[in-house]
């Protein structure tokens, strides 16, 4: 009966020490400048993203070429397509660590579908899809039905997920023999005398569909809403249980969605992996500027933050950094945005 | 008040206990036709949960609820809604990250295709709800963005945008201003018809006397009785709340200030409010701040503890140059600042009471091999929940389940624990029921005796006169007089806070 307060926020700044937590208290006094806090660090993350290309152009002749530039897109648009819908769960103050193995298991239940079943392409992409949204669909009755952490709740889910896709695939890949067109969905080239695949059409189609999604409609509302005060808004008489099932249920959509892009590029269901892409698609969502205290974020920010990891790990391969050096250098990158996304704040 | 058998709303043996607490025992209450009806008690005594009952956040144990004669179940906060009470809580209630209108019309907004906002429709809504309440309030403009006080307007906005018949105001003034007050009242005059009625909640017998019809007064829970405001003496009223007699006021005992100045500030300036604030504060002696809302004495706390940025000036801690750039610094060297914002209390909602209390100074409670000592937490924390009157069932109680004030009496509490040179109180007593102020009162002059200097900044004349040692009066930013108690008086110290060196630029 009583509305579901798990975020202490409403009247503390939750558990840090108590000189910050006083601090705080002190700070919402009188916020000044803050009409630029939302768009200054999309600025800045956009001027990282221009300052990196603009390196990367200069270190070689190789990297700003149109060729290049679709590559750097078509890398971005798997971690792409899951740092969207996990946009929505962090700004609702949630997380969602599952969407990684999640995706690698749809991948599998895609291979399940047409190969196993013999399915049709357009009757098993879709199942695919509708599989992502349940595996969102647990994850969000666990966090707003049981009360379950979002952290605990995904983590469970993002082990269960990676087993389920060895003991289904029996831990070897499925290939798409019976759907040869499979792999086109990815990969497709749709615009004439050019490599420029159907998948990134998608990326982008998803994109603009997330930012409405986010900024124009009621599910992004309660989204902001629930991130920013999830007490005063259950007070408020918005069913706040019902909207992060909702939330968390989209994010599996783009879920299943991505595990059916990443099986198309392959041309096949690998059963391994994806453990550790839930981080680099939140690393995304981070460095695009949306808080993880919830409340904040942006699309925008989030495809900046995509391209930004994608340019990176293109580029220092073009300029010949060995594989174990760009993963070092991402690392700084998430280090460098948060460290000046909290400047910003403290400013503020 | 129109005569009518029925009253408009009514509440009848009305229980509810959480674990370890009978927050109401068989409480009564009737709100008539037309009338402002006042609801005061001590800091826990249910007022806030018996609220929470009305609005539907809480089911009751037990107990009936009237509304027009007609006997009904409050389902939920929506239903609550749509049975016409609105409510504004006691504690924050909005999304800083919205808009105003974003967070007026919440849960309410109007979809196109089930789906689709139109915020500029929102927008055009909030406005003309802000220019038929007479607000200045920018529907567009995002919550955090706004002053406590606006904040509070919000919030006050949002109440009045259900089509209420029963308004219920639990501590609406507390982040308000005299002239913010007037603007409250009037809205509230303006509410009242023979169809609808308010419930107030406030601290402040003046302005249940100015206010409200009849005055309805809990204690422990229990209903004590109800006066009609008209014919009652404050005394009686709070009598009733307490059970007991509270001591008179009395001013202190004049005194020389001894030695170096503990903290002393000289020509502070900030970027927009403070010009050149110079002022001492020794030891064992209490500095009052007394000033219009908006003068500048909190900008003065802000500006001392690196909250706010400062132009120029300088601090001297015991003749000590100093560059503070945060609270958390100025903590380190010995000040500490309680700010005034109550709606966002600097606790840990979600730690024990005896926890918060200790938090500031928890390694004066850890071993030297760095474990902690729970019996000395647990005794400290015993030692201010009496000294405070805090009230709760025990010391491991969640700071979340207490009521606003008693929040606001375990930040106060964790101030006191640590060992700051320099306390400087924001509005120290708001929000909080006559006899705990009193506690209050006495536990700052005994920390003032332990050679502590402290700074309190209060918006209640009385409490000044009574309390500080000196006072300081401010007006636009500037120090207008520091007085010694002795020769300050209502009248003085109102005329020294309304010296502007401008015409009418009273507004912020
Ligand atoms: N959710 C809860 N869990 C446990 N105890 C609670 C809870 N809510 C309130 N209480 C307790 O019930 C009692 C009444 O609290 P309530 O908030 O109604 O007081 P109040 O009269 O509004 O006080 P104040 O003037 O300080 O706001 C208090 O002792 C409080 O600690
Ligand atoms: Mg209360």
């Amino acid at each position: 009966m009583s509305p579901t307060t798990t975020k202490p926020e409403t009247g503390s700044t939750g558990g840090s020490t108590p000189s910050t937590s006083a601090y705080a208290a002190i700070e919402a006094g009188k916020p000044r400048f803050a009409w630029l806090r939302g768009s200054l660090q999309q600025l800045l993350a956009f001027a990282s993203l221009i300052v990196i290309v603009a390196v990367f152009s200069f270190a070689s002749p190789h990297f700003f070429t149109a060729n290049n530039l679709v590559s750097i897109l078509t890398a971005a648009t798997v971690t792409g397509i899951l740092a969207l819908g996990t946009t929505f769960v962090i700004i609702t103050g949630g997380i969602d660590l599952s969407i990684g193995t999640g995706m690698v298991l749809c991948g599998v239940m895609a291979g399940v579908f047409l190969t196993y079943l013999g399915w049709p392409l357009w009757l098993g992409v879709t199942a695919t899809i509708l599989f992502g949204a349940l595996i969102g669909l647990i994850n969000g009755v666990n966090v707003s039905v049981l009360g379950i952490p979002p952290f605990i709740a995904t983590l469970g889910m993002m082990l269960i997920a990676a087993g389920l896709s060895l003991v289904i695939s029996g831990t070897k890949p499925i290939y798409f023999t019976e759907t040869p067109d499979f792999q086109s969905i990815m990969n497709l080239s749709i615009i004439p005398g050019m490599r420029f695949p159907l998948g990134v059409a998608i990326f982008i189609v998803m994109i603009i569909v997330a930012a409405v999604l986010l900024s124009k409609t009621i599910l992004g509302r309660y989204t902001f809403s629930i991130g920013s005060n999830e007490a005063a808004t259950a007070l408020s008489g918005v069913n706040v249980r019902r909207w992060k099932i909702t939330i968390y249920t989209l994010a599996g959509l783009f879920v299943g969605l991505a595990g059916v892009l990443s099986a198309s590029r392959l041309s096949s269901a690998q059963p391994t992996g994806g453990m550790g892409l839930e981080l680099e698609a939140i690393a995304a969502v981070v460095i695009g500027g949306t808080s993880l205290q919830g409340g904040k974020g942006s699309i925008v920010g989030t495809v900046i933050g995509a391209l930004i990891m994608a340019v990176l790990t293109n580029g220092l391969r073009i300029i010949s950094v060995p594989q174990e050096w760009q993963s070092v250098a991402v690392g700084i990158v998430i280090l460098v945005a948060v460290y000046l996304d909290m400047l910003r704040r403290r400013r503020g | 008040m129109t005569a009518g058998t029925t009253a408009l709303l009514e509440v009848e043996g009305v229980s509810k206990g959480f674990p370890g607490v009978q927050a109401l025992a068989d409480v009564q209450l009737e709100l008539r036709h037309g009338e402002v009806l006042a609801l005061v008690g001590e800091n826990g005594a249910g007022k806030s949960t018996l609220m929470k009952l009305l609005a539907g956040i809480y089911t009751p144990d037990a107990g009936t609820f009237r509304l027009n004669g007609r006997e009904l179940a409050i389902e939920g906060p929506r239903h609550a809604q749509e049975l016409g009470i609105s409510i504004i809580h006691q504690e924050f209630n909005l999304m800083p990250d919205l808009t105003v209108a974003q967070n007026i019309f919440i849960g309410r907004e109007h979809r196109q295709a089930g789906l689709f906002l139109d915020d500029r429709a929102l927008n055009r809504r909030a406005q003309e709800l802000f220019d038929r309440l007479g607000l200045a309030l920018d529907p567009a403009e995002r919550v955090e963005q706004l002053t406590v006080a606006r904040q509070q307007m919000v919030e006050i906005a949002k109440a009045l945008s259900f089509d209420a018949k029963v308004l219920i105001m639990d501590e609406p003034t507390a982040a308000l201003n005299d002239a913010e007050v007037d603007v409250l009242f009037e809205l509230i005059e303006r509410f009242r018809t023979p169809e609808t009625g308010v419930i107030y909640i406030s601290h402040r017998m003046e302005e249940l006397a100015r206010i409200s019809d009849r005055i309805s007064v809990l204690r422990d829970g229990r209903y004590v009785g109800t006066r009609v405001t008209a014919e009652t003496a404050p005394s009686e009223i709070i009598s009733l709340m307490v059970g007991r007699e509270i001591s008179g006021e009395q001013r202190p005992a004049p005194r020389q200030p001894e030695g170096e100045p503990v903290l002393s500030v000289r020509g502070l300036t900030t970027r927009h409010l403070l010009r050149d604030v110079s002022f001492d504060v020794h030891a064992g002696e209490i500095l009052g701040f007394a000033g219009l809302m908006g003068a500048g004495r909190t900008e003065v706390a802000r500006a001392i503890v690196g909250a706010d940025r400062r132009e120029s000036g300088e601090i001297r801690v015991r003749g000590r140059a100093v560059a503070i750039s945060s609270p958390a610094e100025a903590a380190g060297l010995g000040i500490g600042y309680l700010s005034e914002d109550r709606k966002q209390l600097g606790v840990l909602l979600e730690r024990s009471v005896r926890e918060n209390i200790v938090l500031s100074s928890l390694r004066d409670y850890a071993s030297r091999s760095g474990f902690v000592r729970d019996g000395r937490i647990e005794a400290t924390g015993r030692e201010y929940v009496e000294k405070l009157r805090i009230k709760t069932p025990s010391t491991a109680q969640l700071v979340r389940n207490l009521s606003g004030g008693n929040q606001q009496k375990v930040v106060i509490a964790k101030w006191l624990v640590k060992d700051c040179d320099v306390l400087i109180f924001d509005e120290p007593t708001r929000g909080i029921d006559v006899g705990a102020k009193e506690e209050i009162y006495a536990l700052l002059r005994r920390l003032a005796d332990e050679g502590k200097a402290i700074v309190m900044i209060s918006s209640e004349l009385p409490e000044v006169l009574r309390l500080s040692d000196r006072i300081a009066v401010m007006a636009e930013g500037r120090l207008t007089a520091v007085l010694d108690n002795a020769e300050a008086t209502q009248e003085n110290l109102m005329d020294y806070a309304t010296r502007f060196s401008s015409e009418g630029t009273i507004a912020r």
